[in-house]
């Protein structure tokens, strides 16, 4: 043993006295011994091929930051970044719990030991469904497209119909995890129909849905606000197109929205679903994204939840609160591959996290946000409008996106986002690859973080970039 | 040195604080946190903002939602955290396949803490994020040495959602060959729930195999499964007995003979680090935990990743987009071939937990990974012997066999004893300050069982104390069965009667639900 041994802080039994008096315990000779089930010739006989570690925590810790440092920030720059990952403020109490050991480290735990992960993530529910007015909600999705595409699988199993309709100006991104997640085998297990939007207001062809919604369709789904920032102002009438056949009305929305919005069930909505990001989480380059779906109390939509649902009850002791699996056998844990597509590991911090922030914000905080943001939004748009060969369709509403088009300045979007970037601005997203009949446009998205001078500031270097 | 752990019983009682559902907490007018407002200048321009939505669109009712001040909300959720035993605060050897390892904070302390990580927005230009694209080649490249395997993605937002994206590609693979009559894929019964359950959803039939008297499926089994109709195989190894299948070459020779890939589930890969790969045992997919091997920590179920890897024939269906490096700058293609399955979740995945891992991984090495495999199974082996010596105990399967990071245990023979089964130990366990323990996935073949993972974070004191609670609880299970049968005493809260819900009158996931049933309840 001509090499140094290392103990490592984190395998205490990486001390050599240690691991010597335990291979004796077990009764072997050498630690490859244990490896005796594994067949020679799967066995690796070399040294993996890794870089020489860091050792200790301070040059690690150094040697991390050298390499976050060559990424800028969006609190060193000016953000109008969103489609679906938005800088809000995150309340110092957001931060404070999700940051508590106890819930970054617990996992599966029972209602015992994690009675208080049980209660956190029923409050979750509860707050989402007061937001929502809805009863029903399960534990997180992964994110706001999985949920989209679980709630269209589950509208085909509440129909028995395996064709949804879905606007032409959803996400991109978001219809590219739908499309792979409702395949199949040669056909789609669930087929996909598009419907047109108008490019100038952003809402969906009602003519063309009446004529393509059929006796197969399970779902009609619409974004609202749309992925391009406006909302459907007619959802209602579409509700109603996709009740009168038979359908689910399914509504993805972005629940910072829902103080001033009416949320999807008061017109017609049978599932909301949507992306809690907004609620609490840091943007963490798309780490903080987390998933939701909303029904009805009716055991039709609750028995197709794919997965868990914490349900509040009783203990032995009177007036104590516990919790118990919902419909275990619901889900593939319970059930393996009879359950309800599939269920695993998703975001429980981040929703204990958005319950922090509904808890925070109460009815009156929702409401203020949301009138903050849509007067911040409406705003930049003005403003934003009137430079020279600059375009914002204005005259449907809209609420934290919007889109401006460059077409009038000559311009492409890549090229005014690579002269904003230069003055600390991150400009909206390039959308011209994605909507191409939308010309050179970007999608800009305005929280309650942005000042009027932010605006200003944004408004003047537009100016010079697209002059 | 400090007390003797291999007799020590903590006299440990939970925080109990009789906490409210935060909706009875309402003082109506009360906030907890004041918003901007726009401008005076913004709302002479635009006026309230919301006369411009149809009068239809608008909310005209507030949610109701609590009113509380900001330091009940933190006094209550900091009491709850209280009520949560987290790795952080427990000998968490009890969650058997989750590898409950210590998460180093200065990972957590970082990715948390610093705006180069939490303020960094997925879609800013690539070349502001050179930082975060930078660890994920990195990563990247390690996971490649680890598994043998040609590339990765790290887009899976959890295990299962990676194995959903292996089962996709396999998908993909078919489709993109013309081949549409593969329908069914095989795994194991000791494979993970979602190796089954995964396929299920992409469309596939699933044929689950047996374990024979060993353990594990007997190789002519495998043999009488496969056909031409075999799109994969979804097999964990070592299976979640901790034993590991050392015919899996075969079952993978078998497979490929008839046309079908076969990808790995790696989330029991603690203990081959350095030691074994997918590759040599001829994966074609593999995936791995991220937040169970590679230290990124489990948060109450997410956010995690699940690590998906491909040999090279398969790259073209990864999902993206991919990151890719040309000797000086890093870039996302978001083109890829057409062959790609698209997206499985938003944005690059869960940018943070690969910065831990890569921080986890930059600390440890090739030899510390080695270290890492190594202690795992050396301190399983101890376990297992020490709780082979705990009356009511029963080692399941292939007694003689060296087990590798975990075992499955079973109390069937305690239950015959004394009638005190799995499920109250696992109430009693919570009373000595210890997690409660995974028993198993469904369905239990393992009579009364118990899966329990001493992954190399936990040092040998660590273990002994652990198995003098198990022992004494045994002791209490014939003594006195009905402390443990009544149990927990010394927990948050007392015994659920009904823990698993399934009435519909039963049935509340809200509180909103759950109020409205009582008033029905009570009315009629």
């Amino acid at each position: 043993m001509s090499q140094r041994r290392i103990v490592y802080p984190y395998i205490p039994n990486s001390v050599p006295e240690i691991k010597a008096q335990m291979l004796k315990e077990v009764g072997a000779r050498d630690i490859m011994d244990l490896y005796a089930e594994i067949p020679d010739e799967l066995i690796l006989k070399r040294r993996m091929d890794l870089p020489e570690p860091i050792l200790d925590e301070y040059s690690l810790k150094r040697h991390l930051e050298e390499i976050l440092d060559r990424n800028r920030n969006c609190d060193d720059h000016l953000n109008f970044l969103g489609a679906g990952c938005a800088q809000h403020h995150v309340p110092a109490v957001c931060d404070e719990i999700s940051s508590r050991g106890e819930f970054v480290t617990a996992y599966v735990g029972e209602p015992y030991a994690d009675h208080g992960k049980w209660q956190a993530l029923f409050e979750y529910a509860s707050l989402m469904g007061e937001l929502l007015d809805m009863d029903v909600l399960s534990c997180p999705l992964y994110d706001g497209p999985s949920a989209a595409a679980t709630s269209l699988r589950m509208a085909s199993r509440t129909t028995g119909r395996n064709e949804v309709l879905v606007p032409g100006s959803a996400s991109p991104d978001l219809m590219a995890v739908v499309r792979n997640y409702l395949g199949g085998i040669g056909e789609p297990q669930v087929s996909i129909r598009t419907i047109d939007f108008d490019p100038g207001s952003g809402l969906l062809d009602l003519d063309q849905l009446r004529s393509a919604i059929s006796s197969n369709t399970a779902a009609v789904l619409i974004e609202n606000p749309g992925y391009l920032g406006n909302i459907e102002t007619r959802a209602e009438e579409i509700g109603e197109i996709a009740r009168n056949a038979g359908a689910e009305f399914v509504v993805y929305t972005d629940p910072i929205s829902l103080g001033v919005l009416a949320p999807p069930v008061h017109y017609g909505g049978t599932f909301a679903c949507g992306d809690f990001q907004p609620l609490g989480m840091h943007i963490q380059c798309g780490g903080g994204q987390g998933g939701f779906i909303a029904t009805h109390d009716d055991m039709r939509y609750v028995a197709e939840f794919k997965d868990l649902m914490f349900g509040i009850t009783e203990t032995v002791k009177e007036g104590e609160w516990g919790f118990g699996e919902v419909l275990f056998d619901r889900t593939s844990y319970g059930s393996r591959e009879q359950g309800k597509e599939y269920t695993g590991t998703t975001t429980g911090l981040w929703a204990i996290t958005a319950g922090v922030y509904l808890a925070l914000m109460g009815p009156k905080g929702m409401e203020e946000i949301g009138r903050t943001i849509l007067q911040k939004s409406q705003y930049a748009a003005r403003q934003i409008g009137g430079i020279p060969g600059v375009r914002v369709a204005s005259e449907t509403p809209f609420f934290k996106e919007f889109v401006v088009n460059f077409d009038g300045t000559g311009k492409s979007v890549g090229e005014i986002n690579a002269a904003l970037l230069d003055r600390k601005i991150f400009g909206g997203k390039d959308i011209s690859g994605e909507f191409p009949q939308l010309g050179q446009s970007a999608l800009y998205c305005v929280t309650e973080r942005i000042t009027q001078d932010d605006i200003h500031t944004l408004v003047q270097a537009l100016g010079e970039c697209c002059s | 040195m400090g007390r003797d752990r291999e007799t020590l019983l903590r006299k440990y009682h939970q925080a109990r604080w009789d906490e409210e559902i935060i909706c009875e907490m309402d003082v109506p007018g009360e906030r907890g946190i004041l918003v901007p407002e726009a401008e005076a200048g913004i709302q002479e321009a635009v006026g309230d903002g919301t006369s411009r939505i149809p009068e239809n669109l608008r909310r005209k009712q507030p949610p109701a939602l609590p009113e509380i001040n900001q330091m009940r909300v933190n006094r209550h959720y900091m009491r709850l955290s209280q009520e949560t035993l987290g790795t952080d605060v427990n000998i968490d050897i009890s969650q058997g396949t989750c590898t409950m390892k210590y998460s180093p904070k200065i990972q957590e302390h970082v990715a948390t803490r610093n705006p180069g990580m939490a303020e960094i927005h997925p879609l800013q230009d690539e070349s502001t994020i050179q930082g975060i694209l930078h660890v994920y080649y990195q990563f990247e490249q390690f996971l490649k040495e680890i598994s043998g395997l040609d590339r990765f993605s790290f887009q899976p937002g959890g295990g299962a959602q990676g194995v959903f994206t292996n089962a996709s590609m396999v998908r993909a693979y078919h489709a993109s060959r013309g081949d549409h009559q593969r329908d069914e894929v095989i795994t194991t019964m000791f494979s993970h729930p979602c190796d089954a359950a995964t396929g299920a959803t992409a469309g596939y039939k699933v044929v689950t195999l047996m374990p024979d008297d060993t353990g594990y499926p007997h190789v002519d089994a495998m043999k009488a499964a496969v056909s031409e109709r075999t799109a994969g195989i979804f097999i964990t190894n070592p299976e979640d007995t901790g034993l590991y299948n050392p015919q899996i070459k075969e079952f993978v020779d078998i497979a490929h003979g008839v046309g079908a890939l076969c990808s790995y589930d790696q989330a029991n890969a603690n203990g081959l680090l350095g030691i074994a790969r997918a590759k040599e045992a001829g994966f074609d997919l593999c995936h791995f935990n991220v937040h169970k091997t590679f230290s990124m920590p489990h948060a109450c179920m997410g956010p995690a990743i699940g690590a998906v890897g491909v040999v090279d024939e398969l790259k073209r269906y990864l999902p993206l987009p991919r990151v890719e490096f040309d000797g000086e700058r890093y870039t996302l293609d978001y083109r890829g071939e057409p062959e790609s399955i698209g997206r499985v979740r938003s944005f690059l995945g869960n940018a943070q937990g690969v910065l831990k891992a890569y921080a986890w991984v930059m600390q440890l090495g090739a030899d510390g990974l080695r270290e890492v495999a190594e202690c795992s199974v050396l301190n399983n082996n101890y376990m297992l012997k020490k709780l082979s010596e705990v009356p009511g105990v029963v080692i399941q399967y292939s007694e003689e066999k060296r087990r590798l990071e975990q075992v499955r245990y079973s109390w069937g023979k305690l239950n015959r004893d004394t009638g005190v089964g799995t499920d109250d130990i696992n109430r009693r366990i919570a009373d000595y300050g210890i997690q409660h323990y995974w028993p198993s996935h469904h369905p239990w073949i393992v009579p009364e069982p118990f899966t329990l993972e001493p992954c190399e974070s936990y040092s040998k004191d660590d273990i002994d104390e652990y198995v003098a609670v198990l022992r004494q609880i045994s002791k209490e299970a014939y003594e006195n069965p009905e402390l443990v049968k009544s149990a927990p005493h010394n927990s948050a809260i007392h015994k659920v009667p009904a823990p698993s819900i399934d009435e519909p009158e039963r049935i509340a996931v809200t509180w909103r639900q759950y109020v409205k049933k009582q008033a029905a309840k009570n009315s009629g």
